[in-house]
């Protein structure tokens, strides 16, 4: 309930905006066709979906003061659980000679390497939304930005936690048990009202960028594990633990070489094992005006690496599918007027060669549309890979943006 | 005897002038161009960018942009894309440095994420238009050699011509003629020739208007790509200048929060 607290004060505390109203957002039709049959019972060969995200933001004191309200909300053809509302920013922005102030719910992005976040931590993934995990839903905070010449220091208090969101019962993919969110358990005493702290110092020099960064608090990421709930049926159960998380995020530009490292180390998450280390590095090369044309060409690679490797809790059904993998990708860029992007990409797990593919395109179309295509395919999927459940589930979905 | 030779050298200053390479000519008339455009502070201002293809048909972006003077250095600056649509709330910013390669980031509100972009990007196209992002970017002095060609006169107005050769890496040009107006010391047309010497496009700036009794701006610009008809037009509007900008309104954090 605390983070409608926050945004009740928000809305009572800003002054009665003047002029400048600003409204627009977007409304979207997303069709996706799965190409096997479903492993499991209530399932789908096909969903459609829509979703809705308008935008609401007043900027005064000559841009130095704003309030942004961007709801969310989707509804799903089968999915109960995907059909849902969230309100993604509801926040109140100060900008001072030392800095920013922000208090509200936001989101905020952490992070530099492209097959996967690991040191993005500070909302929680909306993963209904898409597998990708790239969606995340709105978290309440007091965060104060000091920017300095020797870099931007970012201070969060994060009251209120927020539950990872999990395909339901007709929802695809999803694992072959339903997680219920009935059962959620948290380490700490305090569940949801726990407090979480975090702090990033981030800086650039010439061509490097770099961030520190720890949190504690309870994790975002929950385990989980099989169990029977009230009616019966096999479930899985999410608990959320106490966690320390400390990393390093680190980008270079050299030339037509864009590097990239992420690592973390957390403690809390996996008792049994302990502390752990993982990391993604790798590149992107630029070739600039392909074949003579004004197209651009990166060529991605990143390795991903979690050190617990297949040794993860037996219990748990989130360890990381990427202990040991590779990632080999491509990005065109067309620099035409539909800002047509087309990014292709294979994870290769270097210990059993399971394979994801992953291809997503978009392109504008006329002045207000914007067409979008992605495709997800599992291969070779071996059963000790977290993403075994969802071997079944590749998919080529279509999505359709309005914009207004 | 002193005050013989001084005045004998005094009396060569203006033989000195007229010995002039064409090479100290360019550059004398860039540094002045220099000069005169010093001391803005800071400006704001409208933009309406309008793409044409071979056909003729025509799209249009809007964009809003400030900028900010940098002592010793090159501008800060910032555009934010209100059209088309998808892109709402986009943000660029730039800082241009003098010697050494710009620094520039994307800002894309969908994904709230902040995207470096590689300065060999330079000659890849803004926007989808005919303006290379190096085009946009400020025009310091360090950034060419300079070569006074001859004076001539374009559309009625008395120009320099004068050729100059980008000196920064990942240039997509060998060269740029420019006619630079002898009253205002801006340019009236800029060609640019690209890696194979041959002409790429034309830029023709009109309707210069000044500000704060100083500073010209243009209040048109048309890009023109000979090699494949397309054109971009690009109409400014609504120049503020003393807009008491700061740092903070072009830091990396400021990206996040333009709408």
């Amino acid at each position: 309930m605390r983070p409608y607290l926050i945004a009740i004060a928000i809305v009572a505390l800003s002054p009665l905006p003047a002029q400048s109203h600003e409204f627009r957002g977007n409304v979207a039709v997303e069709y996706r066709q799965f190409f096997e049959d479903a492993s499991y019972d209530d399932q789908f060969n096909n969903n459609v979906s829509l979703s809705a995200q308008p935008e609401y933001f007043h900027q005064w004191d000559n841009g130095d003061q704003l309030i942004a309200f961007t709801p969310y909300v989707r509804i799903d053809q089968h999915d109960e659980e995907r059909t849902h509302f969230d309100i993604r920013e509801l926040t109140w922005l100060g900008v001072y000679h030392f800095g920013e102030l922000r208090l509200g719910i936001r989101k905020v992005f952490w992070g530099v390497t492209e097959s996967q976040h690991l040191v993005d931590i500070v909302n929680q993934t909306d993963l209904v939304e898409n597998l990708d995990g790239e969606d995340k839903l709105g978290q309440p905070m007091i965060n104060a930005a000091l920017i300095q010449d020797w870099g931007t220091v970012d201070l969060f208090v994060l009251p209120g936690f927020r539950e990872r969101t999990f395909a339901g019962k007709h929802g695809r993919p999803r694992n072959q048990f339903v997680v219920d969110k009935d059962l959620t358990e948290y380490e700490s005493s305090e569940e949801q009202q726990h407090i979480d702290f975090a702090a990033r110092y981030f800086h650039y020099i010439g061509a490097w960028e770099f961030g520190i960064s720890h949190f504690n608090g309870t994790s975002r990421d929950p385990n989980l594990s099989p169990t029977i709930n009230a009616q019966g049926e096999i479930v899985l159960k999410p608990f959320y633990p106490l966690i320390n998380q400390t990393s390093l995020d680190v980008q270079a530009i050299i030339s037509n070489w864009l590097l990239k490292l992420e690592a973390i180390s957390r403690g809390g998450q996996d008792k049994d094992y302990g502390r752990y280390a993982a990391a993604t590095g790798g590149f992107e090369y630029t070739i600039v005006g392909i074949f003579q044309s004004i197209a651009d060409l990166g060529i991605i690679s990143e390795y991903l690496y979690d050190e617990r490797g297949g040794d993860a809790d037996p219990g748990t059904f989130m360890a990381s599918p990427f202990q040991n993998d590779l990632m080999l990708g491509a990005r065109l860029a067309f620099n035409d007027v539909q800002s047509t992007e087309v990014l292709a990409g294979l994870i290769v797990d270097l210990d059993h060669g399971d394979r994801f593919y992953n291809l997503e395109a978009e392109r504008r179309l006329g002045d207000a549309w914007k067409l979008s295509l992605e495709a997800r395919i599992f291969t070779h999927i071996h059963p000790a890979n977290p993403l075994y459940d969802i071997r079944k589930d590749d998919y080529a979905q279509l999505n359709v943006e309005w914009f207004f | 005897m002193k005050k013989q030779l001084l005045l004998a050298c005094l009396a060569l200053l203006p033989l000195n002038a007229l010995a002039q390479t064409p090479e100290e000519k360019g550059l004398a008339i860039a540094v002045e161009a220099d000069k005169r455009n010093t001391g803005w502070k800071d400006q704001s201002a409208d933009l309406t960018m309008i793409l044409k293809n071979r056909h003729g048909q025509s799209t249009e972006r809007a964009i809003r942009t400030k900028s900010m003077e940098v002592e010793n250095d090159g501008d800060k600056s910032m555009s934010i894309f209100d059209s088309p649509r998808d892109v709402q709330g986009t943000a660029f910013l730039s800082f241009t440095h003098a010697t050494t390669a710009d620094d520039q980031w994307l800002y894309l509100p969908a994904l709230k994420r902040v995207k470096r972009i590689a300065s060999n990007n330079k000659s890849g196209p803004f926007m989808g238009s005919e303006f290379a992002y190096e085009d946009l970017s400020s025009q310091e002095v360090e950034k060419f050699t300079y070569k006074w060609l001859r004076d001539e006169q374009y559309e009625g107005k008395d120009a320099f011509v004068i050729e100059r050769i980008p000196t920064y890496e990942y240039s997509g040009y060998t060269k740029q003629i420019a006619w630079i107006d002898k009253d205002i010391y801006q340019p009236l047309k800029i060609e640019f020739y690209d890696r194979k010497d041959s002409l790429l496009k034309t830029l023709t700036s009109h309707e210069y208007k000044q500000y704060l009794d100083k500073y010209w701006r243009a209040s048109r610009m048309e890009m023109v790509n000979h090699q494949t008809n397309k054109s971009t037009t690009l109409r400014w509007s609504n120049y503020k200048f003393s807009n008491g900008f700061t740092d903070r309104d072009f830091d990396r954090n400021s990206l996040k929060r333009v709408r």
